[in-house]
């Protein structure tokens, strides 16, 4: 859909497909989830972006231990996105600032947006998967 | 209109509502062709379970819609065999009782979600939060 209307106005062109991860990495499946829709898109050559909005931003944290809750490490999925050739990944800055965590490393790839960018994000794309 | 349906919640309101757009969407004369049912959603497709008396039997329900309408629905592999939805296959290759899951659901990769992506024109997905 939509594919012929015009892109929101910005550095890079609007990603074809977008996935808003909200749920944080531990007790429920559903971030996991979002990542293996992430990387199943990928091997179908439709690498998407992705948006850690709200409790998502609390997957980004460093130095995740798995083996403490007995699941794979959520920090080591998101380490082999570039290998995916992800390499779109949006942070929602008020969610870093409402959980204290703006001097937090992010991944190199990731982009820090506020509501306007997040805004333009979810205009520009042809289709959102939000989890 | 092309619609497909992604489904994160498992049967209580937010499944409900997805099945209620469903039937509205059929009925006004658009197509549904897919319904893809992922994480806590594949358990919609849970054959074995049984519904309280005077409640809705939701997989009975979208088992329903899927005969009547042509709708195609595919719960994930990977989030249905780890709670329990096998079919025959499944269930066979991993030596478990079943099949489990209900009639009118079939079991597919994720590969299956991202084509219904790029072939519909819509793509709603119903979650927890709504």
């Amino acid at each position: 859909m939509a594919s012929d209307t015009p892109k929101a106005s910005g550095q890079a062109e609007p990603p074809r497909l977008l996935l808003v991860t909200r749920s944080p990495p531990y007790g429920s499946s559903l971030a996991r989830s979002a990542l293996d829709t992430a990387l199943a898109a990928a091997a179908f050559d439709m690498a998407p972006a992705l948006l850690f909005l709200d409790h998502g931003v609390l997957q980004l944290l460093p130095q995740q231990e798995g083996a403490a809750s007995e699941t794979r490490s959520h920090g080591k999925v998101l380490d082999s996105l570039p290998l995916y050739d992800i390499d779109r990944i949006y942070v929602d800055a008020a969610a870093l600032l409402h959980f204290g965590l703006q001097d937090m490393p992010l991944p190199a790839a990731a982009e820090v947006v506020d509501s306007t960018g997040i805004r333009a994000l979810l205009e520009g794309c042809d289709h959102i998967l939000s989890f | 209109m092309n619609y497909a349906l992604l489904v994160l919640a498992p049967p209580g309101s937010a499944s409900r509502a997805a099945l209620g757009f469903a039937r509205a969407a059929c009925a006004r004369g658009h197509q549904l062709e897919r319904v893809f049912f992922l994480d806590r959603g594949v358990e919609n497709g849970m054959g074995t379970a049984v519904a309280p008396q005077g409640e809705r039997d939701l997989p009975a329900q979208w088992a329903q819609l899927a005969s009547e309408q042509g709708v195609e629905l595919v719960l994930c592999i990977s989030s249905a065999i780890r709670r329990g939805l096998l079919d025959a296959t499944e269930a066979q290759r991993h030596e478990k009782v079943g099949p489990t899951v209900a009639p009118g659901f079939t079991i597919g990769g994720l590969g299956l979600l991202v084509e219904t992506c790029t072939d519909c024109e819509r793509l709603l997905t119903f979650g927890e939060g709504c």
